[in-house]
């Protein structure tokens, strides 16, 4: 791989997508129209399965049932609610930009349902005598494609606040877009490296790239940094500050009723769906069996067996969903901001450094020595930030703990400062020369009988 | 172009599925119009007058959408290069490192004037 790239820098751009998208563009009109179809469906599937499996685990980690009535194990829950909805009357407020009012939840929803083309799902395979891979397409800048798709769904949430003309929804649609364009920084950023070690940016090549070894494994950094981003850019609790019940009713979809709010809705778990199937094609080795599996069984990459794998993976990084939602209380709209932009952001800028430095050593053959003192480096780097952030922490922790003391002392003790006048515990006790031998309000002794209870 | 027909056809179900349902829910629900139910919810209370095209809101959300430029520009800046990395050797990664340390200067500034602060 280092061979041909070298060689096509030197000699005019032959890149290195060109080769692997010989496999796609090649199908009949009715196969892309059928496969597009299945994904459709299989999105749809997904969003209705993930509503249902969200409300059932989280009340099974809060100690309850969660829906069970309709359907077998209330597998058809969804279902059920989809049609309710489109059965509710369909309210538009006086005053609303009747025509973005209405394009939002449009503008939400359809790029959600576009990343999916690029995602593949499993490997070149037979069916029906048509050799075909199973991925919709792919392109050399699928890469791109993933955030451009990503970006667009934030027209959809600031139109929809804005157009609604009501201050919570204008709130939380500005809260949005302020969350996902920030988190959406910190999410390509962690792209960097992959898109390094991959030297492609088509999805089948990264998922080829990562044959040996899972880029979650290598560059487990920047995976962590894309498991954060992921739930910010998805406004999924912890992050789910643009429609905070306790503050903002329901954020920028507070004017939005019946199927117009199913849009948002379907729209906020395509996206789910998507970010975790970009997670397992960008970090976790796509389709490809793991490790594990593939020492035991050989044919565990032949046939439809990948597919499988996939779906495993998918499924894990939806749990994960669930599982950090169930778990971890919401954050504070500060919070999120200082941690999308002075934690992930450097961090992710330092370690791209980092990386580029060891991987350009190793690339040009540099002594092993020089390349572990650039990590050691690298490593002291980090541990000292990190001390140093420790320390800083500590120091301001104190210091609000201290301010605050000192506040409920003088809120206590000063009453120019708005305390009450208490008297000081020693003091003697006003109405009575003698202290009380014992405290006045003894209960008086159990005689043993019931006290008989009256209605009163 | 072959390539990326396939997206278009996924969008295209995908805008027709939204189109219909949207139709199909407000040819479904029912009907019962009131003046209070046409008002902007706001707990109950008589909802604040906006002007035209929303209200005011703070200049942070600027900042914040100025500094993303800033960020998406260098982002496209390291894509191809990331993509490329391997053949760019020496030159590529002092090339890169001297670039994120300009972007930086802004960043830090921006840092110490308090422009990250959400207070």
């Amino acid at each position: 791989m280092t061979a041909t790239a070298l060689e096509s820098a030197g000699g005019g751009a032959v890149l290195a997508a060109e080769e692997t998208l010989e496999a796609f563009g090649h199908d009949p009109w009715w196969v892309t129209l059928l496969k597009a179809v299945v994904i459709f469906v299989f999105l749809m599937v997904c969003v209705l399965m993930m509503i249902m499996a969200d409300r059932k685990v989280m009340g099974r980690m809060q100690m309850r049932h969660g829906p069970n009535r309709f359907g077998p194990w209330g597998l058809l829950q969804s279902l059920a609610d989809g049609v309710k909805l489109s059965l509710k009357e369909d309210v538009i407020p006086r005053g609303v930009d009747r025509a973005l009012y209405i394009a939002a939840p449009m503008i939400a929803a359809v790029p959600a349902f576009m990343t999916f083309a690029v995602i593949p799902i499993g490997p070149e395979v037979e069916i029906f005598g048509l050799v075909t891979p199973i991925q919709l397409t792919d392109l050399p800048i699928a890469g791109l494609l993933v955030l451009a798709s990503a970006a667009m769904g934030v027209y959809g949430i600031v139109l929809g606040g804005w157009a609604s003309q009501s201050p919570y929804a204008l709130l939380g649609g500005l809260r949005a877009s302020a969350q996902v364009i920030s988190y959406e920084i910190a999410m390509a950023l962690s792209f960097v490296a992959v898109f390094m070690y991959s030297g492609t940016l088509t999805t089948s090549g990264i998922v080829e790239a990562q044959q040996p070894v899972w880029f979650a494994l290598i560059l487990f950094p920047s995976f962590l940094v894309y498991l954060v981003t992921m739930v910010g850019e998805t406004n999924r609790l912890p992050f789910d500050l643009a429609e905070g019940e306790g503050e903002l009713v329901g954020g920028f979809m507070t004017e939005y009723g019946s199927m117009k709010f199913t849009m948002f809705f379907l729209a906020e778990y395509v996206n789910m769906v998507t970010v975790a199937a970009v997670s397992v094609t960008f970090f976790l080795g796509g389709y490809h069996a793991p490790p594990p599996v593939t020492m035991v069984w050989e044919g565990a990459n032949e046939g439809l067996w990948p597919v499988l794998w996939w779906l495993l993976k998918f499924l894990g990084v939806m749990f994960l969903f669930i599982w950090v939602r169930g778990t971890v209380p919401r954050i504070r709209y500060d919070q999120l901001m200082l941690l999308g932009w002075k934690i992930l952001i450097p961090v992710q800028l330092v370690w791209i450094t980092a990386v580029a430095a060891v991987r350009m050593l190793v690339n040009e053959g540099a002594p092993a020595s020089v390349t572990a003192g650039v990590i050691v480096a690298f490593s002291v780097l980090f541990i000292a930030a990190l001390y140093g952030w420790g320390r800083a922490v500590k120091r301001q922790r104190a210091a609000e703990a201290a301010e605050h003391a000192e506040e409920m002392r003088r809120m206590r003790e000063d009453p120019k400062y708005g305390g009450f006048p208490v008297p000081p515990e020693k003091a003697p006790h006003y109405g009575s020369s003698v202290p009380a031998e014992e405290p006045r309000n003894t209960p008086p002794a159990s005689t043993g009988k019931r006290e008989e209870v009256t209605g009163a | 172009m072959e390539l990326y027909a396939p997206i278009f056809v996924l969008g295209g179900i995908g805008a027709v599925f939204v189109v219909v349902s949207m139709i199909v829910g407000s040819i479904a629900g029912p009907k019962r119009y009131n003046r209070a139910k046409l008002q902007a919810y706001e707990c109950g209370i008589e909802p604040t007058p906006q002007p035209a095209g929303g209200g005011r809101f703070t200049i942070k959300y600027y900042l914040t959408a100025m500094l993303f430029i800033v960020f998406d520009i260098e982002i496209i800046f390291l894509y191809p290069w990331a993509v490329h990395f391997d053949a760019l050797g020496l030159f590529g990664l002092i090339a890169m490192i001297l670039f994120l340390v300009n972007v930086s200067i802004a960043y830090a500034y921006e840092w110490r004037r308090g422009g990250l602060e959400w207070n």
